[in-house]
C-alpha cells in the first residue's frame, strides 16, 4: 500500500472516531438524562456546540503556551489514533492498522500523558488559580491511574512476549476463550478498575465536573480553543477504548465491532458514574493505590515466575 | 549593591507606597494595587501597576457579522447552543435550578450552564441588582466573548419593582449593560423563563441579538452611566 492511500485511510479512520466520539458523547449524555427522567440533550447538540465555540467573535490570549496546551491535547487524541492499530482486518499493512509498529504500546502510553502534560502547561499560562489546582489535581490522579495500568499492561507485555499492540490483538483472536480478559484475569479487572480513571466519568470527574471549582484546566479556554480541547476530547474518549480493547477484549476486526465494543467499554465508566457520586481526590487516589494496585502487582508477580 | 543598601532602598519605597496608598483612599485604589517601584531580587528597580497585570485598559471594538448564508448558518447554530453562565445575581436565580430538573428540562432546547465567563455566551441577571453586584456583573459581562446575550429576569431589572426605592438597588439595568429579552414578573415562572430562551433564539437567528456590538459602540455612555453609580471604582475601564 503506498503511503499516500494509507494516509487517505488514516484521515477517514480519523473523521469515523471523531464523529463517533461526538455521537457517543450525546448517547451518554442521552442516557444519563433519561436515567434522571429528563428529555436530555439533542444527538446534535456536540456538534453545534463547537460549531459555536469556533464561531465567537471576540478570542483572548494570555500568550505561547495558551495556544499551545488545547493543540498538545488534540496531539495526544491523535497521537493515540496514529500508532494504534483500530480495525484488526488485513493483515500488519491492513488498511486500518495506521502506523502501529513493534512497540508502539510504550509510545501510547507516552501520548495518553501528552495531553494532560500539554494542557499542565497551558492552564498554568492561563493564569487563573482555580485551572492550577485543577491541573494539579488531574496530574495527581493521573499518576495515580498510571501505575496499576501500567502494571497490567506490562502483565500483557510479559505474557504475549510483545510490545506490540497487533500481536497483542493477534493473539487473542480465535474466540472470546482467548481474549486477556479469560487468559490473565488479574491483568484484565486491573486495567477494567483504572480505566474508570483513565475514561475520566464520575466518581473520579473531579478534575473537569462543571460543579467543582469551576471547570478546572479549561476554565480559561474559550472559543475555538475550547472547540479544538472538545475534538480532541471526542477522540481520545474513543482511542482510550480502544486501547482498553485491543489490550483485554480480543480487538475488533470490524468497523461495527469496533463500535459496540468501544461503546460498551465506555457505557462501563458512565455506569459506574451514575451509580457513584464523586470522590474528593484524596479519596480517588486512595482507591487507585488499593484494589488496582494490588491486582496488577498479582498480574506481574503471576507471570514473572 | 550591598544587603543594606537594599534594605535602605526597599524601605524607602514601602513608604512612598504607604503615601500612595493614603492618597489613593480618594480612588479607591487598594495598596498592593497602586503604580509603584520594586527592587528585584538582583537589584534592579522596575515600575509595576498590578491593575494592567490582571486586567487590559484596551476598548471593546465592534464586530461586524458577515452577513449573508454563513453568518445565517453561525446564527443558527448559536441559537442552538446558549451556555448560560452560574452567577445569581439577586433573588430571582432560584427560578434557575428547576429548570435543570425533568420538569422543565432546558437541555432539550440546548440550554446548557456554563461555570466561567469565558465559555458562556448569555448571562440571566436574575432580579434585583444591587449596585456592588452590577460592579461584578460589569466584569464578568466584558470577559464574556462576543456574540453575547443578556437575558433580565423579573421586573426589578425593569424599573426597580418592588425595591425602586431602594438605596443600594439599580432601577433600569439597560442604562448600565444591554439587555437583549426583558421576562416580566415578580417572580416569573420557569415557564416565563424558558419562553425567554425561546424569544432569544428567535431573535439571534434573525441577526437581531447584536448587543454586545451596541455595548461597544455606545461604550462611553454606558461607561459614564456605571461610574455615576459604582462609586468605588478601583479597576480599569475594559476587563477583558
Amino acid at each position: 500500500m503506498s503511503i499516500y492511500v494509507k494516509l487517505a485511510y488514516t484521515f477517514l479512520g480519523l473523521m469515523i472516531v471523531l464523529n463517533w466520539g461526538m455521537l457517543m458523547g450525546a448517547t451518554m449524555r442521552k442516557i444519563g438524562a433519561r436515567m434522571a427522567g429528563r428529555h436530555g440533550i439533542p444527538f446534535r447538540q456536540p456538534w453545534i456546540n463547537l460549531l459555536k465555540n469556533i464561531s465567537t467573535r471576540t478570542i483572548i490570549t494570555h500568550g505561547v503556551m495558551y495556544y499551545m496546551g488545547p493543540v498538545f491535547r488534540l496531539v495526544g487524541g491523535v497521537g493515540l489514533f496514529l500508532f494504534m492499530p483500530v480495525v484488526f482486518s488485513g493483515g500488519v499493512d491492513g488498511p486500518w492498522t495506521n502506523f502501529s509498529f513493534q512497540g508502539d504500546l510504550v509510545l501510547i502510553l507516552y501520548f495518553q500523558m501528552f495531553g494532560m502534560l500539554g494542557m499542565a502547561l497551558g492552564a498554568g499560562q492561563g493564569g487563573h488559580p482555580y485551572s492550577a489546582m485543577g491541573i494539579a489535581r488531574g496530574l495527581a490522579q493521573h499518576a495515580a491511574v498510571e501505575l496499576p495500568l501500567t502494571m497490567a499492561i506490562i502483565s500483557i507485555a510479559i505474557q504475549f512476549d510483545t510490545l506490540s499492540i497487533y500481536k497483542i490483538v493477534e493473539a487473542q483472536q480465535g474466540g472470546f476463550q482467548n481474549w486477556v480478559l479469560f487468559t490473565n484475569p488479574f491483568a484484565a479487572a486491573a486495567i477494567i478498575l483504572a480505566m474508570l480513571g483513565a475514561l475520566g466519568h464520575s466518581p473520579f470527574n473531579l478534575v473537569k465536573a462543571p460543579n467543582e471549582i469551576l471547570i478546572g484546566p479549561a476554565t480559561e479556554y474559550e472559543g475555538t480553543y475550547l472547540g479544538f480541547m472538545q475534538s480532541a476530547g471526542a477522540i481520545i474518549h474513543v482511542m482510550e477504548a480502544v486501547l482498553f480493547m485491543n489490550l483485554v477484549f480480543g480487538g475488533a476486526t470490524s468497523w461495527i465491532e469496533l463500535i459496540v465494543k468501544s461503546f460498551l467499554i465506555y457505557f462501563w465508566s458512565v455506569f459506574v458514574g451514575m451509580v457513584f457520586p464523586r470522590f474528593k481526590i484524596e479519596q480517588s487516589i486512595t482507591w487507585f493505590f488499593k484494589v488496582p494496585l494490588v491486582l496488577g502487582l498479582l498480574a506481574i508477580i503471576i507471570y514473572m515466575f | 549593591m550591598s544587603e543594606l543598601d537594599l534594605n535602605k532602598k526597599t524601605s524607602e519605597m514601602l513608604a512612598k507606597s504607604e503615601a500612595n496608598a493614603a492618597k489613593a483612599e480618594k480612588t479607591f485604589i487598594r495598596p498592593e494595587d497602586e503604580e509603584r517601584e520594586v527592587v528585584a531580587p538582583d537589584g534592579s528597580i522596575i515600575k509595576v501597576n498590578p491593575i494592567y497585570d490582571y486586567f487590559s485598559n484596551e476598548k471593546p471594538k465592534e464586530e461586524k457579522p458577515r452577513g449573508g448564508v454563513v453568518e445565517k448558518f453561525l446564527n443558527w447554530a448559536r441559537a442552538e447552543s446558549i451556555w448560560v453562565l452560574g452567577f445569581g445575581t439577586g433573588c430571582g436565580s432560584i427560578e434557575i435550578p428547576p429548570l435543570v430538573t425533568p420538569r422543565f428540562d432546558m437541555f432539550r432546547y440546548g440550554v446548557q450552564m456554563r461555570p466561567t465567563p469565558r465559555q458562556s455566551n448569555a448571562f440571566i441577571i436574575s432580579g434585583y441588582l444591587s449596585v456592588k453586584t452590577l460592579k461584578r456583573v460589569i466584569r464578568t459581562y466584558e470577559q464574556m466573548p462576543s456574540p453575547k446575550y443578556i437575558l433580565a429576569l423579573g421586573s426589578c431589572t425593569i424599573n426597580g419593582g418592588m425595591y425602586y426605592d431602594s438605596y443600594s438597588t439599580i432601577n433600569r439595568l439597560d442604562k448600565y449593560i444591554p439587555v437583549d429579552v426583558y421576562i416580566a414578573g415578580c417572580m416569573p415562572r420557569p415557564e416565563a423563563l424558558l419562553h425567554g430562551f425561546v424569544k432569544l433564539k428567535q431573535l439571534i437567528k434573525e441577526g437581531k441579538a447584536e448587543k454586545a456590538n451596541e455595548y461597544a459602540r455606545n461604550f462611553d455612555e454606558y461607561k459614564a452611566n456605571q461610574k455615576k453609580i459604582i462609586k468605588d471604582w478601583n479597576m480599569p475601564d475594559y476587563n477583558w
